[in-house]
């Protein structure tokens, strides 16, 4: 992972999406501070222990850890956490905490919770990519980042034609396959 | 797409099924068997991005997959750019990023995505830039270099931020390439997306980072300009600072871009407001005038309702409170406010800068709200608490009752070692700093150790009792609790105990038939280290000790403190040798060593440099005492006292290279200068060096020893000794090395029977003050400085004139005395206005001497250059011609 230098621009470390036991939903490592996934579940746990009890569901809440800063919102049964160094600047970490959440109320349409996320999951995997690469942030606008992941999924963009007939069928059937599991 | 759907919709099944996950109970397996549906020749898009996204869900949860398994699902994951679904090709994009493909491998995409690289969907050329260039290797680069570079200037902000960002990333394998593409990028900080102009600016500063001009003049423009999005402006606010930071201050003493700073104060984005604000509390020598806008946008943040906010803003004011305490005191009001705050972290935050801001008044109220926080908060957060409190209480020493009762309370509730070691030394710190604290501190840390599970702190305590408890009104008040851990403890807690017994029984005589009797109990002790120290404890104090012992001697024996180096102990034992001499701890030399100047400065370009030939100078004292002891000339000279580090008299890669060891005497110098030739053609015999003592008059020759062959690169010594008064004399010594050369044949080694008188000038070499001056340090100088007492000090103030800074005086002044700075005192942080520097050694004669220096900046409030600096010495040792003598020391130097 890319290693430049960190002091003049703005840089994320970790993205990480939880449920309410600790336990990921979906999760982005920029940095290569936890070069293992051991490294990377202690962290996981470190952070939601000592964050779990706390009331972050209005306004979003700040923590340390060791030399680094966690912003973090809690929303239903789902824990949002972005993780940047100690030195940097608090509210460009809490505006893409911000931008993501918001990303994902608009691409679950409210229904932020663990079940919906997950069944989303490669929605909410492609909103993870639009909002930082590698580090860098990408884009913090909610509704440019949910426009970018949902103009291209199944229900509104890709354009009919391109579907064949087989296809179509397909997706109707899993349409109402879903609706069924309701 | 209905983004109101309402949401208790599904609320009621979903209790029902507990924990339903549409991902239960997948295995890695047999989503590897899925996958093979990517080589269908009828591709199911949907199908085939579900696949993917489980896949995806198996590795975020940390399921590895095997190089072979990669491999696979990579070739399979390849043939899926037959298909034009669009869902499908993003979900392909992330896979192969996730794969992070071999760089053979990487040859099988790299068409497919150099195509979508040049499609006229926005979304592919974005994407596909993003994914090559986490992929690719230089060589590649080079190839699709045309298309980043169009897509740099792409009129779709994602394709230009995609390609701006890759940009970032390929600088720092392949800074070459991207260099060149400067133009474009500079085109793209013009570019009126937002986010575009972030990330041109972003790369932009970095390939420009080391052309401090090129950033300068990017800053001006810049800010001159329009800067459309929070980030870039955040960006700009951090290089503006860093071109600040490196053109100082201008004739006038305004600050270049500071107004700049100090507009965006008032920028609408919190996010740049704040970023301003800690830019301007961070400048360099920052004036309260200059800080004043930026404290008082903190201050609104403090009462914000943004928990990140506050945060931000009460980090920002701590550090602020650690170099301006006055510049923050205006907050106070809305800092104790936040000592409630839900969030510990601000808590913690705020506590800690109003005990660094308080005044002696708001003390108590200050401690009556702490005590009802600290119950609630992490060990980690109380430790920074305890620090805090010390600071405070050693500078309101008047308020320590109220402090120490604090600490007292805090140290008898539940905390980790970390935490209770911080109250302990807090406690010590302020006992020995506060004399009127003392007798309730040695009272507190006695009533934690008759309950304390640290063996560490016990045995600190109790070592710490030892030599403060005797000199208390009551001491026998103590004993109780000294012996209790006798009885009650662990070895390593009772062995210390003992030795705590024995300094009181040494002390005060009124105790000490009881306390004999409670080390006798010790002689039954079942460990050994125990028993021993009863024993020797009990024969040297006790009544039937051996005559002729003086008391003083008694005492210096309990209390004595090991003031020689355990190296040089070490080093000393392991050369003795079984004598009928026993081992003297005399000799073991005191000096502090430090590498072997010898060994660093040998020429790197010969292995066998100075110091690695066989016959070198032996580099170490001792080593040094025993070569001159083999000599008889000097045998007689008594005692060394000190042996310099090698002076060097010659220049580097000369003919001749010659460097000198001063060896100090009571009575006598002597000079070993250490040669070595250079010219593989010449052999040099009966080699001295003539010294004139015209300028150092108080020394006189008495003897001198040549090297009778100098052979090609094999270092050998000449001695010349002086005669001198007793004590400290300087003087100066022109030097002349005088020898006969001799042609030698490199074929065949052998030189010829005629030689030539030569002479060989080098450098002039000094004997000054601080050659007389044993660098030996002290564990703790404030105890050290008291018991030397005032008797024979002596205190004057100097000009130092205009210095480069306060730490270059500082040294200056080390290096004049030679002493051994104490307590990490010869660090002096920056942007100290005062610094006091503390310094031990002991002089010639084996008179031990102390130094206390404080350094101050005299004038106006310059910041940055050179400035006018001040110092009072204050000298203190065993003799007042000593003490003078220092003074004079540094009078001359």
């Amino acid at each position: 992972m890319a290693n430049f230098s960190r002091e003049s621009c703005p840089s994320i470390k970790n993205i990480l999406l939880l449920d309410s036991e600790g336990n990921r939903v979906a999760v982005k490592y920029y940095s290569d501070e936890w070069p293992t996934q051991s490294a990377r579940l202690g962290f996981e746990k470190s952070v939601f222990t000592k964050t779990h009890k706390t009331n972050a569901r209005s306004e979003a809440e700040i923590a340390m850890f060791e030399n680094n800063i966690v912003v973090y919102k809690f929303f239903q049964d789902l824990h949002f956490f972005v993780t940047g160094g100690d030195d940097e600047n608090e509210l460009i970490l809490a505006t893409v905490l911000q931008g993501f959440f918001d990303a994902v109320t608009l691409i679950l349409r409210s229904n932020v919770d663990k079940r919906e996320a997950l069944e989303n999951l490669d929605l909410i995997l492609l909103c993870l990519d639009e909002i930082v690469d590698g580090g860098i942030i990408l884009e913090t606008d909610a509704s440019v980042i949910a426009g970018k992941v949902e103009s291209h999924s199944v229900d509104s963009s890709a354009p009919l034609s391109e579907q064949t007939i087989s296809q179509a069928l397909a997706t109707a059937r899993e349409h109402f396959t879903r609706s069924l599991l309701k | 797409m209905a983004m109101s759907q309402p949401i208790g919709k599904k609320d009621d099944d979903r209790d029902d099924e507990g924990e339903y996950s549409p991902f239960l109970g997948i295995e890695k397996g047999a989503v590897l068997q899925e996958a093979r549906v990517f080589n269908d020749s009828q591709l199911d898009p949907r199908r085939c991005s579900q696949v993917i996204t489980k896949l995806l869900y198996l590795l975020n949860q940390g399921e590895t997959l095997t190089k072979a398994e990669a491999t696979g699902v990579f070739f399979s994951v390849t043939k899926l750019f037959q298909s034009k679904d669009l869902v499908l090709r993003r979900m392909v994009y992330l896979i192969i990023k996730e794969l992070s493909p071999s760089s053979d491998e990487v040859i099988i995409v790299t068409s497919s995505l150099m195509k979508d690289m040049n499609s006229k969907t926005d979304m592919y050329r974005a994407n596909a830039i993003r994914v090559l260039s986490r992929i690719i290797d230089g060589t590649l680069l080079t190839q699709i270099e045309r298309y980043l570079k169009q897509a740099i200037v792409d009129k779709n902000p994602v394709v230009a931020s995609a390609a701006l960002v890759s940009g970032i990333h390929l600088l720092q394998t392949n800074p070459e390439i991207v260099k060149r593409w400067s133009n474009e990028v500079q085109e793209a900080v013009q570019s009126r997306a937002a986010l575009v102009q972030f990330h041109a600016l972003a790369l932009l500063h970095q390939i420009r980072q080391n052309d401090r001009l090129a950033v300068s003049k990017l800053v001006t423009s810049l800010t001159r300009g329009t800067v459309r999005s929070p980030l870039a402006q955040c960006l700009l606010i951090r290089y503006t600072s860093q071109v600040i930071r490196e053109s100082g201050i201008t004739q006038t003493g305004d600050r270049p871009f500071y107004d700049y700073l100090e507009g965006c104060l008032r920028h609408k984005a919190e996010m740049v407001i704040f970023e301003a604000a800690r830019a301007i509390t961070e400048l360099n020598g920052v004036s309260n005038r200059e800080l004043t806008p930026a404290i008082t946008v903190l201050q609104l943040f403090l009462s914000s309702s943004k928990p990140v906010l506050r945060f931000a803003a009460v980090r920002t004011l701590n550090k602020v409170a650690m170099t301006h305490p006055m510049a923050v005191t205006n907050c106070n009001i809305d800092m104790e406010s936040l000592i409630s705050d839900q969030n510990r972290s601000i808590a913690t935050l705020a506590i800690t800068t109003l005990l660094k801001t308080g005044n002696e008044s708001s003390v108590d109220r200050l401690m009556k709200q702490i005590t009802n926080f600290m119950s609630d908060i992490a060990d980690e957060f109380k430790i920074v608490v305890v620090e805090a409190i010390r600071s405070l209480c050693l500078k309101f020493p008047l308020k320590y009752r109220a402090l120490m009762n604090f600490l007292s309370n805090i140290l008898r509730e539940e905390g980790g070692f970390d935490y209770k070691k911080a109250i302990v030394d807090s406690i010590v710190i302020l006992i020995r700093d506060i004399p009127d604290a003392k007798e309730s501190g040695l009272f507190h840390l006695c009533e934690f150790i008759e309950d304390c599970e640290f063996t560490y702190l016990s045995t600190q305590i109790l070592h710490f009792l030892g030599n403060e408890g005797p000199k208390t009104s009551d001491p026998s008040k103590y004993i109780r609790y000294i012996n209790n851990r006798v009885i009650l403890e662990n070895a390593t807690v009772r062995a210390c105990a003992v030795s705590t017994l024995a300094k009181f029984c040494a002390t005060v005589d009124s105790l000490k038939p009881r306390i004999l009797i409670l080390l006798r109990r010790c002689l039954y002790d079942n460990d050994d280290e125990v028993r021993d120290r009863a024993t020797l404890y009990l024969s040297i104090l006790g009544d039937d000790a051996s005559v002729g012992e003086t008391d003083e001697s008694k005492k210096e024996f309990v209390f004595g403190s090991l003031d020689i180096p355990l190296v040089n102990l070490e080093s000393s034992l392991k050369n003795y040798e079984p004598t009928e001499e026993p081992f003297n701890i005399d000799f073991v030399p005191k000096e502090v060593k430090s590498q072997s100047l010898a060994e660093k400065k040998a020429p790197g370009k010969k292995a066998t440099g100075l110091g690695a030939s066989h016959n070198g100078p032996p580099s170490t004292v001792d080593a040094y005492e025993k070569l001159l002891s083999s000599i008889p000339e000097f045998s007689h000279f008594g005692k060394l006292f000190k042996s310099s580090a090698p002076v060097e008299l010659t220049e580097a890669e000369t003919e001749y290279s010659v460097n000198v060891v001063k060896h100090i005497f009571d009575g006598h110098v002597v000079f070993q200068f250490n040669c070595t030739n250079t010219i593989p053609e010449q052999l040099l015999e009966n080699v001295t060096v003539i010294m004139d003592a015209s300028e150092a008059e108080d020394f006189s020759e008495v003897s001198l020893k040549p090297l009778a062959s100098l052979p090609y690169d094999s270092p050998g010594q000449t001695f010349v000794a002086f005669e001198k008064p007793e004590g400290v004399v300087v003087g100066k010594f022109a030097n002349t090395l005088r020898f006969i050369v001799k042609e030698v044949d490199p074929s065949t080694g052998e030189a010829e029977d005629d030689g030539v008188e030569d002479e060989y000038q080098l450098e002039d070499l000094e004997v000054d003050s601080a050659d007389f001056m044993l660098k030996v340090g002290v564990s703790n100088f404030r105890n050290a400085w008291e018991s030397m007492g005032e008797d024979c000090e002596k205190v004057d103030e100097y000009g130092l004139g205009v210095r480069e800074s306060l730490a270059e005086a500082v040294n200056a002044v080390i290096n004049i005395l030679g002493m051994q700075p104490c307590e990490g005192t010869e660090v002096v942080p920056s942007n100290s206005r005062s610094h006091t520097c503390l310094l031990s050694g002991v002089f010639v004669g084996n008179v031990r001497v102390l130094v206390r220096l404080s350094f101050g900046i005299e004038g106006g409030a310059k910041q940055e250059g050179p400035k006018q600096i001040a110092m009072k010495l204050a000298v203190r040792s065993e003799d007042q011609a000593v003490s003078e003598a220092i003074h004079e020391m540094v009078a001359s130097g």
